[in-house]
């Protein structure tokens, strides 16, 4: 063939796009689905039976205080003071901009503002409380509080906080003599208040009877360490490939190992932006799967990893060697 | 049998244009659809390969996923964690879905090394692409709504990679009663309806070829390879 | 483990998970099963004959 002719061949409409003018064969698609549908019902009857599913129990807030009462205080205490995770958050918790991640100069956290508004002092401790003032003890202090200004607030909190942290074992009960103001006695009301059970329902109900919302019980719960022993243990950290994991021996989700797999490099492990940068390359790259018939180099791996000759050997076996040319249309019942 | 004489009318009724929208949606739909080209009875004869069965395998699958969910749906989303019958319908949609996932990445690996974008099937791979995607959404909301310690885990980790982005300002992890939705109502409908598009373009435009023989005589087969479909 | 509902199986997979560490990399045993099962699976739909092929001669 010349190559004018070529020329004119690479204009004619490309050769995969043709309907199949070929030899066919007999195919039974809904037979085909029928069997399909049998087998995976029967394997998945199957499978459950044979290794059921994972059932962790929930973690509530009574059993945290229960089981790492130093811990829930101390976390109690950050909220109080404005230092825990969900009270330096940013958006869309709390209004501090700077608090947001970035991606170069670029802080897409930030521009949907504070749709979640969190006020961890008032949410977390002195709602609740007021809520479940029956002692004299507890109506005084937060009749203290309420009275105070919010520097004298702010005072008392972050003494409370900074001396609990040098108390040995974060023990409440060793702490050093100072002016904390009413603050031991509402951290003390709240710990007794969590572990009866009272803060999950009153963190939850939010002074409402319907809710299906449980953000600020799992801000606070996050808020504390507690939880995340529990799911180190099982291997369920970020630095741990957490993500792809399931608790126990059950199979997890391995389809997100290239999600995960930035976590545990730098400077991804490192960085404060970690998880701006992980969202925006998976962003780029899942871009990338889903327009593969468009990217130079990915499109062209099939042709260089030849799979195909393998998945289509009996055609080629038939077509290549002998004659060139497509067997005509063969219609057979 | 006397036929009818066709009246003026009827003649008219027969026209290409009659038949208002319905007309046209009937025609359109037979145009891109033929009968025989919808649910065909036989296949090119290169369609011989058992790697061929795991897009019908990922679909029974989804089928199975929504069943057993259906069925947890029946007595609501705590009931699991009460019942032994519960917890076993919660293991056949666990499994289900395992399934689901394994037949559709399998699925996927086929089709990328078979390359069957080729011949103006771009689209069939990005529904396909974008499927695979709802789907892990799809999955991501269940794990959510399970209402145990890993719920509880996984919500308040994601919420993370989500607010980071500004995603987190509408699509709340922890609120359970937003993410159960998702999980049941829009993500599945979403996957449904993208599935029901990927075997719709598959029919409309065949099973891909195979790359060309390597004895072909045609030079333009080298130059038509991956070219990027119109 | 905090199992919430005690649910007879017959293989018990409560127990904690087993790990394999290389380098970086680090995975449950669950799910490097899993993965090369599914490579098995790859592997053996390309090789596997389909019925119906056998040569016409």
């Amino acid at each position: 063939m010349t190559a004018a002719t070529a020329r004119v061949h690479r204009r004619v409409a490309d050769p995969a796009a043709q309907p199949w003018a070929g030899a066919k064969r007999p195919y039974d698609l809904v037979k085909e689905f029928v069997i399909a549908l049998v087998v995976v019902s029967l394997l998945t009857v199957i499978l459950a039976a044979l290794f059921s599913s994972p059932d962790d129990k929930q973690l509530t807030l009574a059993e945290w205080a229960k089981a790492a009462p130093n811990d829930f205080v101390a976390t109690a205490a950050t909220e109080l003071d404005g230092t825990s995770g969900s009270a330096t958050y940013g958006a869309p918790y709390t209004h501090d901009k700077s608090a947001a991640q970035k991606i170069g100069p670029l802080a897409p956290q930030n521009w949907p503002g504070v749709t979640i508004p969190i006020d961890s002092v008032q949410d977390f401790v002195v709602r609740p409380l007021e809520g479940a003032a029956v002692s004299p003890d507890l109506q005084a202090a937060l009749k203290q509080w309420t009275a105070a200004n919010a520097d004298q607030q702010q005072k008392w909190a972050s003494a409370y906080d900074t001396a609990l942290a040098n108390a040995p074992d974060t023990d409440p009960a060793k702490i050093a003599t100072g002016d904390y103001g009413p603050v031991p006695v509402m951290m003390t009301q709240l710990l007794a208040l969590a572990q009866s059970g009272g803060l999950d329902g009153a963190l939850l109900a939010q002074g409402r009877f319907y809710q299906t919302d449980y953000t600020k019980p799992l801000l606070f719960l996050a808020d504390g360490t507690y939880l995340e022993d529990l799911a180190r243990a099982q291997h369920l950290g970020g630095d741990q490939w957490g993500m792809m994991n399931e608790t126990g021996n059950y199979p997890g989700q391995a389809w997100l190992w290239l999600y995960t797999f930035w976590y545990q490099v730098k400077p991804f492990s490192t960085s404060g932006n970690g998880d701006a940068l992980v969202w925006s390359l998976m962003a780029l790259l899942t871009l990338v799967f889903v327009l593969v018939p468009f990217v130079p180099g990915v499109r062209s791996i099939p042709k260089l990893i030849p799979i195909h000759r393998l998945i289509w050997r009996n055609y080629y076996r038939d077509v290549e060697g002998g004659a060139a040319t497509a067997a005509p249309e063969i219609s057979s019942s | 049998m006397t036929a009818v004489p066709a009246s003026p009318e009827d003649a008219a009724l027969d026209r290409e244009e009659s038949g208002g929208w319905t007309g046209w949606v009937r025609r359109r739909a037979l145009r891109s659809f033929p009968p025989d080209q919808l649910l065909p009875d036989k296949q090119p004869i290169y369609v011989a390969s058992w790697i061929y069965v795991f897009g019908v395998a990922t679909i029974a699958a989804f089928i199975v996923v929504l069943a057993t969910g259906g069925i947890l749906a029946l007595r609501g989303p705590a009931w699991w964690h009460e019942s032994s019958l519960g917890h076993y319908v919660n293991s056949t949609h666990l499994w289900s879905v395992e399934l689901f996932m394994a037949f559709m990445v399998i699925h996927l690996w086929g089709k990328f090394f078979m390359a069957a974008w080729r011949g103006k099937r771009a689209l069939t791979w990005i529904t396909g692409a974008v499927s695979f995607l709802a789907s892990i959404g799809t999955a991501f909301t269940g794990y959510l709504t399970q209402q145990n310690l890993a719920s509880q885990w996984v919500s308040t980790q994601a919420k993370d990679g989500l607010n980071s982005v500004g995603i987190g300002s509408y699509f709340n992890v922890l609120d359970f009663g937003q993410m159960l939705m998702w999980h049941i109502v829009l993500l599945p409908l979403g996957v449904g309806l993208l599935v029901v598009a990927h075997v719709l373009l598959v029919r409309r435009h065949g099973v891909v070829p195979p790359f060309p023989p390597k004895d072909a005589h045609d030079v333009n087969s080298t130059a038509t390879e991956g070219s990027v479909p119109a | 483990m905090r199992v919430a509902l005690s649910t007879m199986s017959a293989i018990n997979l409560n127990h904690p998970g087993r790990y394999v560490h290389w380098g970086v990399i680090q995975i449950s045993v669950a799910n490097l099963v899993l993965i090369l099962l599914m490579v098995a699976i790859f592997a053996a739909a390309i090789l596997l004959p389909f019925p119906g092929t056998r040569r016409r001669k």
